[in-house]
């Protein structure tokens, strides 16, 4: 099958009112029949009705095991799977399916570079480069990885706006491999991952890129980048929680060592030895997220069906509209105002503590995150123990940054 | 008064409150008369692990009953803290032990009450009931050495 799955699609024209429609959750209420305003889609999106209707699809017409039964509803079934790696290749551009390896999300694609290409390449003395604003999923498993093998991290620093600083970027010798973010999940800075890529490669560095942010709002095409490596989660892109990609440039992955052991990674296995398998049923020991892999594809082919050029406008509008109405707000302060970001607006506010502000707006309806966001270490650098942190989706609306604000407002005066 | 009869006490209270904002309101005014927190306690061993905000909890046992000094950075938790001090401090390990606090739920703040890590309350109380079992054990260990 050629990989023009998505290409085919035809464009609509993006409106949040027919994209709220198709949102089930966005109709409920919270506590006192409170509509529910959702800003908090960094942690997770909601689920159109037609992923949630492919879950069910595929449980009430298609469950079989994959790759290995010899009866139709397993054909199926393995064909819905396989149909989802390219999908998922023609979304990100990637060469060919096999350079797509399922897993449980963005973290464990991280943890398996770690541990299979990482610990096969990375060796006493070399440097894992990162940057200050990485998600702990993209520090723990490397420092994991160093403290095997005596391997040291170095970042690249972030400036007030938060944009990172290259100035310094030759001075840090030895760097094996540059893993960053292709977005903040505190900031919303988008970063200029291509350059970096560049740069890197011109060094013989591999790159990571963590693009679990990014997926849902930018283009994410692996060549155009340059990345060796490029991992997502399902459950940020419209998708079921549980299953996640990675992509790697098929001449990495077919020299790297397995992950996990297991059924399907095998060749042959017998007690004195086993053989592996190919990429990238390698790397996917034991029966796969199947239903994840086929509503993935089907929150893909959605998400593929809207402009991103227009996704982003209305994303843009909605961020300049809750920093001008935050600006109003005495002693407010938004943390990340990079020129180039996504709709994630953090904010502190002088002598309120972040908790507090997302328990009573929370109590108003509107649901936002408070806290460290996993980024303790970017926390530090700006001297901040949390923040409160509203984030955007395709279904977000004017009506709801309003809400923000007048929660925001609420909760303030009752604070102070 | 016993920590059941404080629980009347702070469950009437609330049923003064009508709003949520009230009741947000009478919490926060609750935390604002918590004790002034010793400086010398504000310290990583004395700080409860796994809350959104930082709490400070410091105990101290006379033999019979527990003393605790807490503190939190933010304000709601703090009045959270300030509810479970009045039903929980200056109690015997037994009674520490022997009280649940279903009162948050009546007062209509069952919100806090969930195991999420963002919130506070779980947290505090867990650690609470530690110490006051801890202490328990040293009575214990005292009365029959």
């Amino acid at each position: 099958m050629p990989l023009s799955v998505i290409e085919t699609q035809t464009i609509a024209p993006f409106d949040v009112a027919t994209v709220r429609a198709q949102f089930p959750l966005l109709r409920r209420t919270v506590y006192d029949n409170r509509p529910l305003v959702y800003l908090d889609s960094a942690a997770t999106s909601q689920k159109p009705q037609c992923v949630i209707d492919a879950i069910v699809d595929y449980y009430t017409q298609h469950n079989s095991n994959v790759h290995r039964s010899a009866h139709a509803l397993s054909t199926e079934a393995t064909v819905m799977f396989e149909d989802g790696r390219r999908t998922v290749a023609s979304f990100l551009n990637a060469s060919r399916p096999e350079e797509i390896i399922f897993t449980r999300g963005t973290t464990e694609a991280i943890n398996l570079i770690a541990q299979t290409w990482g610990h096969m390449h990375v060796r006493t003395g070399d440097v894992v480069l990162l940057t200050e604003m990485e998600h702990h999923a993209n520090i723990v498993p490397w420092q994991m990885l160093c403290e095997r093998v005596g391997a040291s991290i170095r970042t690249i620093p972030v400036d007030e706006r938060g944009v990172l600083s290259i100035d310094a970027i030759n001075e840090i010798q030895n760097v094996k491999v540059l893993a960053l973010t292709h977005v903040s999940n505190t900031l919303g800075t988008i970063n200029d991952v291509k350059s970096l890529c560049s740069w890197a490669r011109s060094r013989g560095i591999v790159t990571v890129v963590d693009g679990a942010q990014a997926i849902s709002h930018i283009k994410a095409d692996v060549q155009d980048i340059g990345c060796d490596f490029y991992a997502f989660s399902g459950h940020k892109l419209y998708g079921p929680t549980g299953i996640g990609v990675l992509y790697g440039r098929y001449a990495l992955l077919d020299a790297m060592p397995p992950y996990q052991g297991g059924g399907s990674m095998i060749s042959t296995v017998s007690f004195e030895q086993t053989t592996y398998n190919d990429v990238p049923v390698r790397f996917e020991a034991g029966t796969p997220n199947i239903e994840g892999v086929v509503a993935l594809a089907a929150a893909i082919r959605w998400f593929s069906s809207f402009d991103l050029g227009a996704l982003a406008e209305h994303e843009q509008m909605l961020l300049a509209r809750t920093s001008d109405g935050l600006s109003t707000i005495d002693g407010l302060r938004v943390i990340g105002t990079a020129p180039h970001k996504i709709g994630i607006v953090s904010f502190v506010v002088e002598g309120v503590h972040a908790a507090d502000i997302g328990a009573l707006v929370d109590r108003q309806g509107v649901a936002i995150r408070v806290g460290h966001h996993c980024n303790m270490p970017l926390m530090q650098c700006y001297g901040l123990t949390s923040t409160a942190r509203a984030s955007f989706a395709m279904y977000t609306s004017e009506h709801d940054v309003d809400q923000l604000l007048m929660a925001t407002n609420k909760a303030v005066r009752m604070l102070r | 008064m016993t920590p059941q009869e404080t629980i009347r006490a702070i469950e009437e209270e609330f049923q003064l409150q009508n709003s949520w904002e009230d009741r947000y309101e009478h919490i926060i005014a609750v935390g604002r008369g918590l004790p002034v927190f010793p400086e010398v306690f504000r310290t990583e061993v004395f700080k409860v692990k796994g809350c959104q905000a930082q709490v400070w909890l410091h105990p101290s046992f006379d033999g019979k009953c527990i003393h605790f000094e807490a503190d939190s950075d933010a304000t709601i938790v703090k009045g959270l803290l300030a509810l479970l001090m009045r039903v929980y401090n200056h109690r015997t390990p037994a009674e520490v032990l022997a009280t649940e606090p279903s009162f948050i739920e009546v007062i209509g703040l069952h919100e806090h009450l969930s195991q999420n890590r963002t919130n506070g309350l779980f947290s505090m109380l867990k650690q609470v009931k530690m110490y006051a079992a801890a202490y328990q054990a040293v009575a214990r260990m005292g009365a029959s050495a």
